[in-house]
């Protein structure tokens, strides 16, 4: 800033009118540019896509009653040393009908397991909607209270989270798995991480 | 003067409708739940998450929304509090699960540096430029015309005296 004023402060010591003066009137345009940018940015930026904290750090255990076998459990420590997905999925979930497809056909392909954590849900209905749907999961995990979701900053349904074999989350889907996501940032991250030890 | 009356009955009964409506206060507002037995613990519940943001409806504080994730956090919230958790614990439970963004008071950290000291250095920019201005301005001189300003003054209402 003492840069810019000095030249015009020496040239309006000098003289009335001087020359050298008409580069302020680009001030404002440069401002207005900046703002603009920001402005711009900001307007990319997705309010509700709040950056997830567990990003690089463990998963948070759980350990669960499966929907479709309420004797049985599934705990994270089952799937220790292999890539997976969690997804978020609720049969009161609209969204969840969206990405269904796209979870469906990346099951069949077998790449990575997904298990689902069937949030908030009355455990019938969400037997129905897998029935009636077909399930891509290998087991969803039954979360009647929400209390896993809170622990995993759930917030939305759906949401996916993709966890390496230490068990650390690596990536968090906001919303649905579309096509996009899939091919662009959860594929490659998958395959990245089956290639760690 | 029967359709005059008709308007005005209509008048009156809509403004009475509209009265109730914006009265109204819907029986589910009060239902946030248990605790009522507890007012001291209420009020600490409410004081509390009225500085957390619902993660939901994002313009709302924890306090206010009735969002089914914002009750949930709430009783989570309740319980923690009768289990006699500080206010600290908790709030730093609800941030390892949802980030900073749930603080209306984001803390001080190297990322949140400019949001803190914005505006003071926006400020401290202000009072340079102004500061700088007024040195140019007392350096451009009194402000008096000299005598060929005056000349030259006199010319030009002559001029236009003249036209």
């Amino acid at each position: 800033m003492t840069d810019t004023i000095a030249p015009q402060a020496k040239a309006a010591s000098m003289g009335p009118k001087p020359a050298g003066s008409r580069w302020r009137y680009f001030v404002p345009l440069g401002i207005f540019v900046v703002v603009l940018v920001f402005l711009g940015v900001g307007l990319k930026l997705d309010p509700r896509e709040v950056p997830s904290p567990f990003i690089g750090k463990p998963a948070p255990a759980f350990s669960l009653p499966r929907l479709e076998r309420p004797e049985a459990a599934i705990s994270k420590a089952d799937m220790q040393g292999k890539v997976w997905l969690l997804n978020v999925w609720a049969s009161w979930c609209v969204t969840c009908r969206e990405e269904h497809p796209v979870l469906l056909s990346l099951s069949k392909s077998g790449v990575v397991p997904i298990i689902g954590l069937n949030y908030k849900d009355e455990r019938d209905e969400g037997m129905r909607w897998l029935k009636q749907f077909g399930s891509p999961y290998q087991t969803s995990a039954y979360d009647h209270e929400g209390k896993t979701g809170i622990d995993y900053g759930v917030y939305g349904v759906p949401e996916t989270f993709v966890i390496d074999k230490k068990g650390v989350v690596r990536y968090k889907q906001i919303g649905a798995v579309t096509e996009e996501a899939l091919n662009k940032k959860i594929l490659p991250l998958v395959k990245q991480l089956n290639a760690e030890s | 003067m029967r359709k005059a009356k008709g308007t005005l009955l209509r008048w009156l009964v809509c403004s009475l409708v509209l009265l109730r409506l914006l009265t109204f206060s819907p029986a589910h507002a009060a239902d946030a739940p248990p605790a009522a037995g507890d007012p001291v613990l209420e009020a600490r519940v409410v004081a509390f998450t009225s500085n957390l943001r619902c993660l939901v409806c994002q313009n709302e504080s924890l306090a206010a929304s009735q969002a089914d994730l914002a009750i949930d956090l709430k009783n989570q919230i309740r319980d923690k509090m009768r289990a006699g958790e500080s206010d600290d614990a908790i709030r730093d439970y609800l941030v390892a699960r949802y980030g900073d963004f749930v603080l209306y008071k984001p803390p001080l950290k190297a990322t949140t540096v400019l949001l803190w000291a914005g505006p003071f250095a926006l400020l401290v920019i202000g009072l340079i430029v102004l500061g700088l201005n007024i040195r140019r301005r007392a350096a451009a001189g009194s402000g008096a015309l000299s005598a060929e300003d005056h000349a030259r003054a006199r010319e030009l209402l002559q001029e236009a005296e003249r036209q």
